[in-house]
């Protein structure tokens, strides 16, 4: 199969920038506030896909210095995925038991 | 099969997941299989990635087992650490431990644009653009994140402020748009020692930007970092053509934005009144003296008072929370109930260190979501309370935010506690609360204090309370 990768230049990334970011108002726009925080912790997490990003950079590198950023690139990125992963999971964990406890 | 359409299929699938996990994560009922579904597609995203490794550019090839096992080194350290630490952190401390994570993901961003500006891999004015300002975003967002982490974890208790504070700086943006510019007009071919100049004014701006600003405000300033933070990502996501950093970054980039509006708005301040104005720092000169006293109580009396009342509202603060005492309040709690005494939780948004925090602190004590109310919906039920009582909170009930216009909480909402017919506040001495105002809730003439660890008050009243029960 021959496939090469879309570039995702002008208009069509201005697309994607905008109806990404409508998702990302409409999803948080109805949540109630005692989940705020978990959201919060969550959407962190979400960024933390910035690892994917620093993982290429750091492969395609070719010098000592991007070398050096690029591992510091990912080491950074994998500490903002896994710890915003677990402390999402963390508190969103005690929210179950207290949910089915509401109606006796 | 080659390895560019499994990546992209990849990132597709990826994408759909964080945004239906997400979705999933903003219903209690759902929000644990959310962070699940969100935390698969992370993990299938990073996989992919791997397959990069068949297809790096030429210039690149002879580096690429160092490379390889370089990020392999990285991913394992990062994952590791933040992993055990996170699994660690105690509740109370969550706050600044998503500031911590928060900078590490912006630092990321940083770094990918460091890599494409100094080794001029940006392809057109728009790319390289977008590369700049993803890099001052995500530096401002990583050093901005880290003050911010060590301020609520009390590293950093000093408040930097000093009347040429703005100037400075607007200067330092000056500075950065000037940089930015000049490089964008060059097509990115500059010295090395601009890029780093760049990137060296962009962290001491966001230091810069946080220090100032008080550590009851570090929520809404968090908040601002994540959502930023997630527009670094979603610009660098442009700049390396990846679809899954485009999206990801910008939901959260947009969605942080609107949880930031929604987290300035509960404390009655717009986003720039919490970045520029210096808040609290002249409480203290324009405040009058209150009149009055502050009458303590015996944590024992308080607690056999509240065994013969009808309803009981709780208006919960941080201080219940480091005080570890949630347990030991739900228990004083079950035994009110089983008295017959009606009794509620009332949550000002900002009660805790962010908006639902209490929320956390509370299931975690396994209290149940029935008897907890936030503020609008139960303000009104105050005035038939027979007690309310305060433990650890200060602010969130304090009267000067209704009647007294020169105090710097002036109009934020407050919980009604001093409608109540008698009010309790358990505090550990006379001291001021977080913003450092002044409380005239404490000198009401309804109001008593308890004053002493909240956990031993609570373990006093539950005592006083059983051995009421022994003597029948």
């Amino acid at each position: 199969m021959d496939y090469t990768t879309t570039v995702l230049s002008g208009f069509v990334a201005l697309y994607i920038f905008m109806l990404a970011a409508f998702a990302g108002f409409e999803i948080i726009g109805r949540v109630p506030a005692i989940l705020h925080t978990p959201l919060m912790s969550g959407s962190n997490f979400i960024h933390g896909i910035v690892v994917v990003g620093a993982l290429w950079a750091l492969l395609n590198a070719t010098s000592l210095p991007e070398q050096i950023i690029g591992f510091v690139g990912v080491l950074l990125g994998a500490g903002n995925a896994a710890g915003g992963y677990v402390v999402t999971e963390r508190m969103l964990q005690m929210f179950k038991p207290s949910g089915k406890k509401v109606k006796e | 099969m080659n390895a560019a359409l499994l990546i992209d299929a990849s990132y597709f699938i990826a994408a759909f997941l964080f945004i239906y996990g997400l979705k999933r994560m903003s219903s209690p009922v759902t929000a644990r299989s959310g962070i699940v579904v969100a935390g698969s597609g992370m993990v299938l995203a990073v996989l992919a990635s791997f397959l990069y490794t068949l297809d790096v550019n030429p210039a690149a090839q002879p580096h690429l087992t160092t490379n390889i096992s370089l990020a392999v080194i990285a991913l394992v350290l990062g994952l590791g650490w933040a992993w055990r630490s996170g699994k660690k952190v105690a509740m109370t401390e969550m706050p600044q431990m998503v500031a911590l994570y928060n900078g590490m993901g912006g630092g990321a961003a940083a770094a990918i644009a460091a890599i494409e500006l100094i080794g001029y891999k940006t392809h057109g004015s728009i790319s390289l653009t977008l590369a700049i300002l993803g890099g001052v975003i995500g530096a401002v967002s990583l050093s901005g994140s880290l003050i911010a982490w060590a301020k609520l974890d009390g590293r950093i208790s000093k408040t930097l402020r000093f009347s040429g504070l703005q100037a400075v700086n607007g200067s330092l943006l000056l500075i950065l748009l000037a940089l930015g510019a000049y490089m964008v007009s060059q097509g990115g071919a500059v010295a090395m020692t601009v890029f780093i100049a760049f990137f060296v004014v962009a962290l001491i701006y966001g230091v810069m930007m946080t220090m100032p600003i008080g550590g009851a405000d570090m929520p809404v300033v968090i908040s601002l970092y994540n959502a930023f933070t997630g527009l670094a990502v979603g610009f660098e996501g442009y700049v390396l053509n990846n679809p899954a950093l485009m999206i990801a970054g910008m939901v959260v980039g947009s969605a942080g934005s609107l949880l930031t509006l929604l987290m300035a708005k509960a404390m009655n301040r717009s986003v720039a009144n919490v970045l520029f104005s210096n808040f609290g720092a002249n409480g203290d000169e324009e405040q009058g003296e209150i009149a009055g006293s502050q009458k303590p109580v015996d944590a024992a009396d308080a607690g056999i008072n509240m065994r013969y009342a009808s309803k009981v509202i709780i208006a919960p603060g941080y201080g219940l929370a480091v005080a570890q005492a949630q347990h030991k309040l739900y228990e004083l709690v079950k035994l009110l109930q089983d008295a017959g005494v009606d009794v509620k939780f009332a949550i000002h948004p900002v009660a805790g260190r962010m908006p639902g925090h209490m929320n956390v602190l509370l299931a975690e004590a396994g209290v149940p979501y029935d008897i907890i109310f936030d503020m609008e919906d139960i303000n009104a039920e105050f005035k038939e309370a027979d007690v309310a009582i305060v433990i650890g909170a200060n602010d969130t009930v304090n009267p000067a935010a209704r009647s007294n216009k020169s105090s710097p909480i002036y109009g934020m909402p407050i919980l009604n506690v001093d409608q109540a017919k008698q009010v309790y506040v358990v505090k550990r001495g006379q001291g001021k609360g977080y913003s450092g105002v002044e409380n005239a809730l404490f000198y009401a003439d309804n109001t008593q204090m308890v004053y002493g660890d909240a956990q031993k008050v609570m373990v006093a009243m539950v005592q006083a309370i059983k051995s009421l029960g022994e003597s029948h």
